[in-house]
């Protein structure tokens, strides 16, 4: 990134040796900086070279793993501010705050709601990613036994929290093949505490009071050849955090600014004693701009939102909105299984199929092509109408899989039902079903129980 | 050497929208920068709440939702009043929900008089919407416009199908316009550009982008209303430069997350707090991508709120 392609042709052998696959070093260096091709396929590039090219080619926000094996998690490579521009690309990690004053009962139930709350949505499985483990004690033999322990309880991801050297490399030795982040190297300890990263090697956070302080402290870690880095301004005030979270953002990307250039950890937990208003800062860093986020508790009723609300904001926008036309199968329906109608817009079919799938009746639910149209507008601009659902609902197949010909049609469109009964024709009978599709479930439980 | 913040400096600006009159008046918009990065520019108008009120009372709310207002919902001038009184909202917005032709079918006349008798019983500005059927809602709209001529209320829904009756009247009697358009940058600025040819001044109107609630559609809403601001603000367009409001409390609390319990969904934790955080946090989003004024319904999830906007943007 950053280089044009007669930079990188400068660096390449200019033998034309076309082994890359390209007629030109020149032409490979032009796609090299397009994005488009790989270095790898140059067989005589230098290591000084690869070097150069490799440093230029970051991204600009480095991209940091914690946590190993299926429980690995990824932050940082975010390359917009905007979500529409592109698409955000790796969703910040959720932790939970353990301290080496809590007793074990409640060390043990705050892991366990680690290990076992999830939530199922749009067929993916939605968790928190990572237990925060501090050394509220001060005292650095209470912190590796917690250390201990926690790694004996879940496999999940850790962050280490202490400025503590001596508690910081006791919990990091027995934490290191988790690949844990060590937080936090400060002005006052950030040579120990590089070191130690350095000589685990595993990632560290660099913790400062304001962002100038901060860019010092990313530099000294980088200076020491450190490159996993997490940075943490210090701000615990909204509007402050909100601002250093901007400028970090807009720095790396724009002005391609090394030393802010780290995924940022954020402390809800540290920011409020309101539960409830610490689930909405997390919500608002996830939005703008955190790469961790560290919460004092996982409550269900605090996760299924702000899981959702990661989901949502990380949703590629550029995928379509509009569905595949077609019979979709929901909670494995079989011959007698209602069957239910709705448009392709999207939206119209996660609501719908979300709903369907929480009644636990198991359904088919043909989704008609109405150009992206949710139902009552594919229904006024002329497109969800009798005769043009009645030769889909025949040429889809429905027929071949179910045994009866009962049609539950969106409770908006019953003014079409006689006419479509008639289009259909044969035995086919329409149901009026809900207006709402927050309705089906009560509505399918009620339709199933009849048979 | 010291790190030089890097700001955003755009040449375009919202323009301010001004609903009510004389001692009850609500600014919004106003602002040339992003939301929240006070840093970047300037927010005369902070985003503003108001609390909803229905012409009958509602069947299937979430009891969690209900119990603030248990005591008034049969009548909505008393309703108006807790929302102002009790919850200090910041504007009222009116649902004439009955007027459904598919519902109750209540008439025009009926709709405009109680319009009327809410607006005259609050002490904050006005916000008047109809049951969503396009047809029906230009002729209720048209008749409030009438009723309560001189008020300068907030007036919707205008869409596609009624906008030239909607805006006639809030021309004619001296009303906003609250303008809806199907999730999509293009058509909500082509709403815009028909209402202005209509001859509705661009500073009487408040666009609605069509709001889904988080986990329906938040995100479309999110970032169409992100490139609204951000066309408004970096590309200059005229046409865009017009606060956005989101009527979101309809949706959030429809999801099966605000409304079902704990019995019927033993992973989703407790159902009361639930329901306000799905709503704060939906709120929450619209503040971040742009929004002026949020139609709300749980008095707790507004405190939270405003205490958001507040730390935001006042560092409280």
């Amino acid at each position: 990134m950053g280089l044009t392609g007669i930079q990188i042709y400068k660096l390449l052998p200019k033998t034309n040796c076309k082994e890359c696959g390209e007629p030109t070093c020149l032409a490979f260096a032009m796609k090299l900086a397009a994005g488009k091709a790989e270095l790898a396929k140059c067989p005589y590039v230098s290591d000084e070279a690869k070097e150069q090219l490799s440093e230029a080619s970051a991204p600009p926000i480095r991209g940091i793993t914690l946590g190993t094996g299926e429980n690995a998690f990824k932050i940082g490579e975010e390359v917009v501010l905007y979500r529409h521009e592109k698409t955000f690309v790796n969703q910040p990690g959720y932790g939970i705050l353990i301290t080496d004053t809590m007793d074990d009962t409640e060390v043990e139930a705050k892991i366990k709601r680690l290990n076992e709350m999830f939530f199922e949505r749009v067929g993916l499985t939605l968790t928190a990613d990572f237990a925060a483990l501090k050394n509220e004690s001060g005292d650095p033999s209470k912190f590796e036994s917690l250390t201990q322990k926690v790694m004996g309880l879940t496999q999940k991801a850790l962050v280490l929290i202490s400025e503590n050297v001596d508690a910081l490399s006791a919990a990091g030795k027995v934490a290191k093949d988790r690949r844990p982040l060590l937080y936090a190297a400060t002005k006052e300890n950030a040579d120990q505490v590089g070191a130690l990263a350095k000589e685990l090697g595993v990632p560290v956070a660099a913790k400062a009071n304001g962002l100038d302080e901060l860019i010092e402290l990313s530099e000294k870690l980088t200076s020491i050849g450190l490159k996993d880095i997490v940075l943490d301004p210090g701000n615990r005030k909204l509007k402050d955090l909100y601002a250093d979270l901007h400028f970090h953002r807009r720095a790396a990307l724009k002005d391609k600014f090394k030393p802010l250039g780290f995924p940022f950890i954020t402390f809800p937990n540290e920011m409020t004693d309101d539960p409830m208003k610490e689930a909405l800062y997390a919500a608002i860093f996830v939005a703008k701009y955190a790469g961790l986020i560290v919460l004092s508790d996982l409550d269900a009723h605090r996760m299924l939102p702000l899981t959702v609300q990661r989901l949502n904001i990380y949703t590629d926008p550029q995928r379509p909105m509009i569905m595949e036309q077609g019979i979709y199968e929901i909670n494995k329906p079989d011959k007698s299984s209602p069957v239910l109608l709705t448009t392709n817009f999207a939206l119209t079919y996660f609501i719908v199929s979300a709903e369907i799938e929480a009644s636990r009746v198991p359904s088919w639910l043909l989704v008609m092509d109405t150009e992206g149209l949710s139902v009552l507008t594919a229904w006024s601009a002329g497109k969800f109408v009798a005769d043009a659902i009645a030769p889909f609902v025949k040429k889809s197949g429905i027929e071949e899989k179910v045994d009866h010909r009962n049609i539950i049609i969106p409770g908006y469109v019953a003014q079409i039902s006689g006419e479509l009964e008639e289009e259909l024709g044969g035995d086919w009978k329409v149901v009026l079903g809900t207006r709402e599709a927050s309705d089906i479930p009560a509505f399918l439980r009620t339709y199933a129980s009849k048979g | 050497m010291a790190f030089t913040p890097p700001l955003e400096k755009y040449a375009g600006k919202i323009r301010e929208v001004v609903i009510g009159k004389g001692d009850k008046v609500v600014k919004l918009g106003g602002h040339n920068a992003m939301p929240g990065c006070i840093f970047d520019g300037d927010f005369p108008n902070l985003p503003k709440i108001a609390l909803e009120v229905f012409d009958s009372a509602p069947e299937d709310w979430a009891p969690e939702a209900i119990k603030p207002y248990e005591d008034v919902v049969n009548d909505p001038v008393a309703w108006a009043k807790k929302a102002v009184d009790v919850y200090n909202a910041e504007l009222v917005c009116l649902h004439l929900k009955s007027t459904d032709p598919n519902g109750e079918n209540v008439g025009a006349d009926e709709a405009a008089q109680l319009a009327k008798k809410v607006s005259d019983s609050i002490s904050v500005p006005l916000i008047v919407l109809g049951s969503g059927n396009a047809e029906k809602d230009g002729e209720v709209a048209a008749k409030v416009c009438e009723v309560c001529a001189g008020q300068n209320l907030l007036v919707g829904l205008a869409v596609e199908d009624n906008y030239k009756k909607i805006g006639a009247a809030a021309i004619g009697y001296g009303h906003c316009v609250a303008a809806q358009s199907p999730i999509d940058v293009n058509l909500a600025k082509q709403l815009n550009i028909l209402l202005d040819n209509l001859g509705v001044p661009l500073d009487k109107i408040v666009m609605e982008p069509s709001t889904g609630a988080l986990g329906y559609g938040i995100e479309y809403t999110y970032s169409v209303m992100e490139r609204i601001e951000l066309a408004a603000l970096s590309q200059n367009d005229d046409k865009m430069q017009l606060p956005i409001m989101n009527i979101m409390a309809v949706e959030t609390w429809k999801t099966r997350e605000a409304k079902l319990d704990v019995d019927a969904e033993p992973t989703f934790g407790d159902l009361s707090k639930r329901g306000i955080l799905w709503e704060a946090m939906t709120a929450v989003d619209l503040i971040l991508s742009g929004t002026s004024l949020l139609i709300m319904r749980h008095p707790e999830a507004v405190r939270l709120t405003k205490e958001i906007i507040e730390e935001l943007y006042l560092g409280k």
